[in-house]
């Protein structure tokens, strides 16, 4: 067995055994304490395949409240954690779990845009206020939108809408989409789509797959035949991979300039190798962002938690700023619910992404970078677009 | 579509379903011959992508890593036989189902603990990476044809073994009467537990052989049970040549089912729906043929 696996294999006890203590810690009983705690529920992913997101946002949440010392007027923090397992069917029971059982003031969660959308229920039934640090499902910040509802992450439309006038202004006319069929990869070709007709494109033909197959090469030879001036796509973790392997087996590479939303160039350019190399890319975040701020946390960042930040620490880490800025205002007290969320609702985040603030829908007006893979690194060429804000189609708040 | 990119088409399908093919004829062994209900058998694609992707890091060459990773894959199917699933054939079909669903689990979770929820990438063999090009956009990845003809060979060599062989004939009348062959003599126990091992070695190779092209990631395996089963059932269950003739028919109709645009009465049916394609096959061809296209009648 290599050195890389024995190390995977301890990093994954190490994982499983922090995660142990804290559900160890959090489910012991809480007797009497003079004053009271700020309850925090955690519901993100700790196994699956977004357990690594899980993990990330985590410790970036965690790194925010400890950078702010961690009380308010006196009241300290305690967290109530579950695995969501990226089950949607599970949704919304873990959290009216959180929500009755343990009185959580606060809900933080989650990854997946289906149990996402559970956890919107929940919030918007009992009137708990909801963080999201990662989902982009476009519904809750749009047309599920509440006064208690708020994203520190994107839309899926957010990241891709910018990439339509990139490109446009390139000079690019013909373009094709390719993505799974299903929410997150839909919502963010309709994205592009408007981005790209907007500054004169035409998107020619777009292509499926099923979530989550992998067989492209018949779709690669439709391209070839179409001959396109650009393909847009969205993929992420294995998909994005496999496509950008064989985009350059299939002889594309260099002939049909290859783009899409940055999730799919984001965690995965160890496994791609060269096949990545000159991708380019959209996002509200870079690894190499060149601002104190940015530079100051993944510093923070890789001495605390050994690992480097990805776009997924960021979310978390200004989901925990986001907290930080309504806890000030009422000094921890929790019963101040309208100050609390009129003070998450205008604050300003100091982000390692670049400082945002929130839209009418509470969700993140961003800048948009443009990035470009150059050895094996998401290095940011520029801003595709400055201060975005998703449309929110459908909210009324 | 033009005529050139028509043949890229089909013959993109006849390569998709060989490879089917290859994963499928494990399953059809194991259900057809030996009757048994084996939810594994995707994960024991996945146990061979990692197996893939393990021991050609630790021997950098893929060769010996497929060699090496067949030897141990027999050995997995051989201890499972004789530990567990020997145990089950008397049972009803439930229990084995059980059983090969706890067998999901825990290579799911075994493989979470060694290998971690990453994305891996297994690299293609030096002499393979090369591309031929076919029109001025389009090039053929060699790695895809070699696969296509391992398949081929593979396929030919079971037919073969099946059909021909003495040994073959054994299998196919363990089959039809095992306490009769049992009563001629032969050890019938070893035979299940040789054809039970074969079974988990053939979807194991053909994903050491995916590896480089399907990469290696948590749940590939399920991705593949589900399309096998299909393949199965459309050609008849136990039958080789049916699974060969529905795993292409199967690389065809999704092939197809992908790219070419259809619309009746202003609503998209195609792409739209590719998804069903197959799914759609396979109702039909249970409609017309309720044993499959090579199966016996009940």
């Amino acid at each position: 067995m290599s050195k890389n696996q024995a190390f995977h294999r301890r990093g994954f006890l190490k994982t499983a055994i922090a995660a142990a203590a804290v559900a160890g810690v959090v489910s012991l009983p809480s007797f009497a304490y003079a004053q009271s705690k700020i309850k925090v529920g955690l519901m993100l992913p700790y196994t699956g395949t977004y357990a690594q997101l899980g993990v990330a946002i985590t410790n970036g949440f965690k790194m925010a409240m400890s950078e702010s010392g961690g009380k308010f007027g006196g009241h300290e923090l305690e967290y109530f954690t579950v695995d969501d397992e990226s089950s949607p069917p599970k949704a919304t029971d873990n959290a009216n779990a959180l929500v009755t059982r343990d009185k959580v003031d606060v809900l933080v969660g989650t990854v997946h845009s289906g149990v996402v959308m559970g956890m919107v229920k929940v919030a918007r039934d009992s009137g708990t206020p909801l963080i999201i640090p990662n989902a982009g499902a476009g519904a809750a910040t749009g047309s599920q939108c509440a006064p208690n509802i708020f994203r520190t992450s994107f839309t899926n439309w957010q990241p891709a809408y910018p990439m339509g006038k990139v490109l446009a202004d390139r000079g690019i006319k013909k373009a094709v989409t390719l993505t799974w069929k299903y929410g997150a990869g839909i919502e963010a070709i309709e994205g592009f789509k408007e981005g790209f007709k907007k500054a004169g494109g035409t998107v020619v033909k777009e292509l499926f797959l099923p979530f989550p197959s992998v067989e492209f090469q018949p779709l690669l030879t439709e391209i070839a035949s179409i001959k396109p001036d650009a393909v847009f796509v969205f993929f992420a973790g294995g998909g994005g991979v496999k496509l950008m392997k064989d985009w350059q087996a299939a002889g594309l590479k260099g002939k049909i300039g290859l783009y899409g939303s940055g999730f799919l160039t984001d965690g995965v350019l160890d496994a791609t190798g060269s096949a990545a190399d000159g991708i380019e890319t959209t996002l509200h975040y870079g690894d190499g962002i060149e601002t104190p701020k940015n530079k100051t946390f993944r510093l923070n960042y890789a001495k605390t938690y050994k690992l480097q930040p990805d776009v997924y620490a960021v979310q978390g880490y200004d989901a925990g700023l986001l907290l930080v800025a309504g806890l000030k205002a009422v000094k921890g007290d929790m019963s101040k619910k309208k100050e609390f969320l009129s003070a998450m609702e205008k604050a300003k985040i100091d982000s390692p992404r670049g400082a945002w603030t929130m839209s009418k829908a509470h969700n993140p007006v961003q800048d948009i970078y443009l990035r470009k893979v150059v050895n094996g690194e998401n290095k940011v060429t520029g801003v595709a677009q400055k201060a975005l804000a998703d449309p929110a189609r459908g909210c009324k708040m | 579509m033009d005529a050139n990119t028509f043949l890229i088409q089909v013959l993109n399908g006849i390569q998709y379903g060989l490879l089917l093919f290859l994963v499928a004829s494990g399953l059809t062994l194991i259900l057809g011959i030996m009757g048994i209900i084996n939810l594994a058998h995707g994960t024991f694609y996945m146990v061979g992508a990692y197996l893939a992707f393990s021991l050609s890091q630790h021997f950098g060459n893929l060769w010996l890593a497929m060699a090496g990773g067949v030897v141990i894959a027999v050995v997995i199917g051989l201890v499972l036989e004789w530990l567990l699933i020997s145990r089950l054939y008397h049972r009803d079909h439930l229990y084995q189902v059980l059983l090969t669903y706890g067998l999901i689990l825990i290579f799911e979770e075994l493989r979470s603990v060694v290998f971690g929820d990453d994305v891996h990438g297994v690299a293609v063999p030096e002499i393979l990476r090369v591309s031929i090009p076919l029109t001025e956009t389009l090039s053929y990845p060699v790695y895809r044809l070699w696969m296509s003809a391992v398949c081929l060979v593979l396929a030919v060599g079971m037919y073969f073994l099946i059909q021909k062989t003495r040994l073959g004939m054994i299998i196919r009348a363990g089959a039809a009467n095992r306490e009769m062959v049992q009563s001629l003599g032969i050890n019938i126990n070893l035979l299940y537990r040789l054809v039970f091992a074969l079974g988990v070695a053939l979807a194991a190779f053909a994903g050491m052989i995916a590896a480089p092209v399907a990469s290696v990631f948590p749940g590939m395996g399920n991705q593949v049970l589900i399309v096998c089963f299909v393949v199965v059932v459309i050609g008849g269950i136990g039958s080789v040549k049916g699974a060969m003739l529905a795993a292409i028919l199967i690389g065809l109709v999704d092939t197809f089912g992908k790219v070419i645009s259809l619309e009746i009465g202003g609503v998209q049916l195609l792409p739209q729906l590719s998804g069903m394609m197959i799914y759609v096959l396979m109702a039909g061809v249970l409609l017309a043929r309720p044993e499959g296209l090579f199966g016996k009648r009940a």
